[in-house]
């Protein structure tokens, strides 16, 4: 366990940013630290780099106790959403500070510092200015100027979250790679699920200051814990239990589900998780009428309206879509395939799958 | 850039009157004092004004308002980094109040303030009469004219440097710590850099006004001359006198460093500035430059 966080707890005046948080993170992993704005992510983040005192709770850096060590000492590489780099050095000074700072011989640094540039493709930029740079070659030079005093984990708090959509998108990928040739340990800060999916072996979702799930992202996606971890990974249909005592039952099928006992509890039904028929096929259902109809591509979204008047959001692909000819205010059929309950209990949600 | 020739026919009538506007307040306020100055200084010719400037009186006052700037610049420069970084990465119990009061010696005449000196460092205050007693006289003396100047030039460092501090934020210095920095390497390899020119701006400010600086001197100094006469106090009694043209090449040295201070700092900001940003900016930018090059 390269990096271990027992029992943080951080309040700023009335906010509990990190409210009595445990996790530990394998070595040689890339994990990701998700969560709304608020939730307490970089916070935490911050704490493990020293940069802010939790209030009480203890953090372990490779077996060394490190919750009293200075920054300094830490042997971490950080690296910030918008950059950070220094404005008056080149390319070359930034990623060589580090190393200075540790006072190698200036050989070695400049074989290192050359080392780095080819490692994140700026060595023809390595007598520029960081203004001198685009957003994803900045980003590229303050990653590299984190690993050049090799160290022992990298923190990087939303170090995509102020690049354009294309950039982001290839760094991320290219992140990816380059923590398959280092191993260096990695915790990653983000909002954003889909980067946290792409990028991370195991992903750490964090809800006001607390955690709500640990796990591989695939797993938290299929059998998330809470209804805040269902809604935050992915759209989701939030159905009352009435609607689901009004489904069309044929050929006296039992109710595929069985309803929370405790009026708080509610459904949930990601919307590529409904299918759409043009008639009823005797699997229990709705009638609906289609509200609005958006080619998204290959995908589309279905807007339907059920018989109770609740909205519930499908997607199809564009394909079925065609082939069933559909089309705004056309009556259709709309049954569940996967739905997921949760009890509303005195402390915490439990959840129930149910495939159908 | 400068502008087209074609951009200068388009110019429509309202524009041109702005800048008429523009132009002619500006000659009112600035260039004409100025060069009713001059004139008057070199009008008796250049031999005169040696003269005029190699007065001993004049002479004496120059080096005593040389000494005072440069102890002012100094102190004032170091204080006022110093301030300006604490004032913006600490927070403590009173840290407004001392922000606000910051400003005090811009609020408060010059006159007030070398009042405000005399009271509590006069010959008859408390502390003023101990020092005294030790040898050390502060008002009417060197020293107190120091305290005067460090006085009206207190804000200028400070007000020039935290807002950089405040705009650059703390990541900088916070990415320095995790690569080992302590906090000394920090500040000097991260942080002094950054604020370079606000440091260089506020204390060429200082520097004017010091050397300006009447007000205040006028109060603490007792004005005696060949002693405790600066350079614009030496102006003041020219002035009085009956042959004003000494007052005049004084005038025209001191308005002269001032404005070639200035000048300078800004000619060589701009070389730095060019280095670290245009130069070449990334390939869209350099690509739209040339493309106005080819208009």
């Amino acid at each position: 366990m390269d990096i271990v966080v027992r029992n943080l707890s951080k309040r700023f005046g009335n906010f509990q940013a990190i409210d009595d948080v445990s996790f530990a993170i394998p070595g040689g992993q890339l994990v990701a630290l998700l969560g709304p704005s608020g939730s307490g992510k970089s916070t935490i983040l911050r704490a493990i780099a020293g940069l802010e005192t939790p209030d009480s709770g203890t953090i372990e850096l490779v077996g060394e106790e490190a919750t009293n060590l200075p920054t300094q000492k830490r042997g971490i590489g950080f690296v910030f959403q918008h950059f950070a780099l220094f404005r008056h050095m080149t390319v070359q000074q930034n990623v060589a500070f580090g190393l200075e700072i540790q006072k190698h011989p200036k050989a070695e640094v400049q074989e290192r510092v050359q080392e780095l540039l080819k490692l994140v493709q700026m060595t023809n930029f390595a007598d520029r200015y960081p203004l001198q740079l685009s957003g994803g070659q900045r980003q590229r030079v303050a990653l590299a100027r984190a690993l050049a005093p090799k160290p022992k984990v990298l923190l990087l708090d939303e170090p995509f979250g102020a690049l354009d959509a294309k950039v982001r998108d290839e760094l991320r990928v290219w992140l990816r790679r380059l923590h398959d040739e280092s191993h260096v340990t990695s915790l990653f800060v983000t909002h954003d699920q889909q980067e946290a999916f792409e990028v991370c072996d195991q992903v750490v979702v964090l809800n006001h200051g607390k955690i709500e799930q640990i796990g591989p992202p695939q797993e938290l996606y299929e059998r998330p814990a809470s209804p805040f971890v269902t809604e935050f990974l992915g759209q989701v249909n939030i159905l009352r239990p009435e609607t689901i005592l009004g489904m069309q039952l044929d050929n006296e099928r039992p109710l595929p589900v069985r309803l929370p006992g405790t009026p708080g509890g509610s459904i949930y039904v990601r919307p590529h998780d409904l299918v759409i028929s043009r008639e009823p096929n005797g699997l229990p259902g709705w009638p609906a009428r289609i509200k609005r109809l958006t080619p998204l591509g290959w995908l589309a979204r279905v807007e339907l309206i059920l018989p109770d008047s609740t909205p519930v959001h499908v997607q199809i692909t564009q394909a079925n879509s065609l082939e069933l000819g559909l089309e705004n205010g056309l009556d259709v059929y709309v049954r569940p395939r996967d739905l997921k309950v949760f009890e509303e209990s005195s402390k915490a949600a439990t959840a129930i799958n149910y495939v159908i | 850039m400068k502008p087209s020739p074609a951009l200068q026919n388009t110019m429509t009538w309202p524009q041109r009157f702005l800048i008429g506007a523009v132009l002619s307040w500006f000659g009112l306020l600035i260039f004409g004092p100025a060069v009713a100055l001059a004139r008057r200084a070199f009008a008796p010719g250049m031999g005169a004004f040696f003269e005029a400037l190699t007065d001993p009186d004049a002479i004496q006052a120059l080096l005593l308002t040389l000494k005072i700037t440069v102890v002012v610049t100094i102190s004032n420069t170091i204080f006022g980094i110093g301030m300006a970084v604490v004032l913006v990465r600490q927070r403590f119990w009173g840290r407004r109040i001392v922000d606000g009061l910051l400003d005090l010696p811009f609020a408060v005449s010059p006159v007030i303030a070398g009042l405000m000196l005399i009271i509590l460092y006069g010959p008859k205050s408390e502390i003023g009469s101990r020092l005294e007693s030790i040898g050390f006289p502060i008002v009417y003396h060197l020293p107190g004219m120091i305290l005067a100047g460090m006085f009206v030039t207190l804000p200028l460092v400070v007000r020039s440097v935290a807002p950089i501090l405040e705009e650059i934020g703390s990541d900088q210095e916070d990415v320095a710590s995790t690569l080992g920095a302590d906090w000394w390497t920090t500040f000097r390899r991260i942080t002094l850099p950054t604020i370079r020119w606000g440091v260089a701006y506020g204390a060429a400010l200082v520097v004017a006004r010091s050397l300006g600086e009447f007000g205040a001197l006028l109060v603490v100094s007792g004005n005696i001359i060949g002693r405790t006469q600066t350079a614009t106090l030496y102006v003041h009694d020219q002035i009085e006198s009956f042959d004003p043209h000494g007052a005049y090449v004084m005038s025209i040295v001191l308005a002269t460093v001032s404005f070639c201070i200035l000048v300078g700092l800004e000619t060589v900001q701009n070389r730095v500035r060019q280095r670290e940003y245009a130069a070449e900016t990334n390939e869209d930018d350099q690509g739209a430059v040339r493309q106005m090059r080819r208009h």
